[in-house]
């Protein structure tokens, strides 16, 4: 199986949220509240959550004296090394035949800790339900021979679907392209030099990476699985050693 | 324009996403800790050959500390059957998963060993009993250190050596304690109160203060504040008042009772902490 990934480019994105109206359907997630933000440029969404599994950002920002107002359609990226999975207690979460991270909703058990192990913050807990959702790399299309609907809903062609070596390389492509024609802060955002060993969800994005919200360097949490027991193991026998010790000298 | 196009990240939304552990993981923390250094304590008065009715008391505090934590776990997964979801896979990988089965271990070991207790039995088998609670009992207090500061959260994962050590020896402080307010004013409880106060005071050096401010912010917000206090309680309190014990009797009961607030006020408090830092 040919591991599949998407590649979001924010310079196509029109900002209609197609995707994620799309995404609600198809996956029957529910409503998490209609919040009018009128001072967040029209961004009613939010952020990515339970029920949100994709966001159009709108980032607004000032380019070269004017107002520039770019949008990205944020998802789950679905990390070659994936904190949620390495947490996850129960094996709910998976590594599909695709090489996407998903959650197996009737194992998910909601302890949580997918949630702060999350370098991203995209899975969350559902409290009127109990367990963690989020981007299911539409699996279930896959597996039909189906893009994702977020894909297929969109009208730009600013989400593409597809081989994940093609779309990395389509996406250094369009870098080229769009430099050639003027556009010159574009960047592509899969932090493969970081612990996470890169995304399978992709981003062409303008300017610093911050402004929509991406870590410039992301950490998977488990690199500091080593330090984190030696230090408990050495709590652990000093404990025992004081105990022992104690009752021994003073019984 | 209303978004301030000086400040990085988007719209002052925040990167991570907070913990959703509400009071039931913060006192299974505690009572954890304190149950299975119950069982250390218990083997290790029973190997110095202390009085029988410590042991019994220290099985007794480890026994209804592995009764009671699966109960807050549950309580905290909402449905008894998702506890069990934990045991159909052992990953090492993941904390929680080592975390589960440590106790599962446990609550065996601590079970049988009150129950051969109980039944007048003393061979081998209840010194295997005793052993094994003993050695998953030290994994059981310390391995929640592991659990927060394995994680994306900042505030967690900057005090991942020092977590285990804090929430091992605030333990085994508010264990010794639990024993002394029971009526064992023995000197090796004392002892070992005494060697938890002062890990704990050391272990306050060590959480980092000073960094840039977004480290000292973890430590301005109520949880931090909490953290604080409860650090002080099982850390330079008692340790002062057990110096002073030898001149005002009193002072090692308050030390005891500071202790075993301390050690369960300091868990809330990193929890709090770990709920400011993901979300600022």
């Amino acid at each position: 199986m040919p591991t599949t990934g998407f590649f979001t480019d924010a310079t196509l994105c029109i900002g209609c949220k197609a995707c994620e109206v799309a995404c609600k359907e198809w996956n029957d997630v529910p409503h998490d509240g209609f919040v009018w933000r009128p001072r967040a440029s029209y961004d009613h969404t939010g952020e990515l959550g339970h029920s949100t599994w994709r966001h159009v950002k709108f980032v607004e920002r000032d380019r070269d004296g004017l107002p520039s107002w770019d949008f990205s359609s944020d998802v789950c990226k679905h990390c070659e090394h994936a904190g949620c999975l390495e947490a996850c207690p129960t094996g709910s979460i998976v590594r599909t035949e695709f090489g996407g991270v998903f959650v197996q909703p009737d194992i998910c058990n909601g302890c949580g800790y997918c949630v702060v192990s999350c370098p991203f913050g995209v899975i969350d807990r559902r409290p009127e339900d109990g367990r963690a959702f989020k981007c299911t790399f539409c699996y279930d299309r896959q597996k039909a021979g189906l893009k994702p609907a977020c894909a297929t809903a969109c009208p730009t062609d600013s989400i593409q679907f597809g081989d994940l070596d093609e779309l990395r390389a389509r996406a250094d492509a369009r870098v080229v392209q769009l430099a050639a024609r003027g556009v010159t802060d574009a960047s592509i955002y899969d932090p493969r030099a970081s612990s996470v060993g890169g995304t399978h969800a992709i981003f062409l994005v303008r300017g610093d990476v911050r402004d929509y919200n991406l870590p410039p360097n992301p950490e998977m949490p488990t690199i500091r699985l080593g330090e984190a027991w030696r230090s408990a193991m050495v709590a652990a026998v000093a404990i025992a050693v004081v105990a022992f010790a104690s009752f021994a000298w003073m019984p | 324009m209303t978004a301030a196009a000086t400040t990085t990240g988007y719209r002052d939304r925040p990167l991570l996403k907070a913990p959703v552990w509400t009071w039931e993981i913060p006192l299974y923390f505690f009572i954890g800790g304190l149950a299975g250094l119950g069982a250390v304590i218990a083997a290790a008065a029973r190997a110095g050959g202390a009085d029988a009715t410590l042991i019994r008391d220290a099985r007794l505090i480890a026994f209804l500390g592995a009764a009671i934590s699966p109960l807050l776990l549950i309580s905290d997964l909402g449905r008894p059957g998702r506890f069990l979801y934990m045991l159909r896979v052992f990953k090492r990988q993941s904390a929680m998963s080592v975390g589960v089965w440590t106790l599962v271990a446990f609550s065996g070991a601590a079970t049988a060993s009150l129950a051969l207790h109980f039944a007048g039995i003393t061979g081998p088998v209840s010194w295997v009993a005793d052993a094994v609670g003993a050695v998953m009992g030290a994994v059981l207090a310390t391995y929640t250190g592991v659990l927060l500061g394995v994680t994306a959260i900042p505030a967690w994962a900057h005090h991942v050596r020092v977590l285990p050590i804090h929430f091992g020896a605030s333990s085994l402080g508010a264990t010794a304690s639990l024993l002394e307010l029971a009526g064992h004013r023995t000197p090796a409880l004392n002892a070992i109160a005494i060697a938890a106060a002062l890990a704990e005071a050391i272990v306050m050096w060590q959480f980092d203060f000073r960094g840039d401010a977004a480290a000292r912010k973890m430590f301005t917000g109520s949880g931090g504040r909490l953290a604080r206090a409860g650090n002080i309680c099982t850390g330079v309190a008692p340790l002062l008042l057990r110096g002073v014990a030898g001149w005002v009797p009193a002072a090692r009961a308050v030390a005891a009772v500071l202790t075993l607030g301390g050690s369960l006020v300091t868990r809330f408090g990193w929890i709090a902490i770990g709920r400011t830092s993901a979300r600022s």
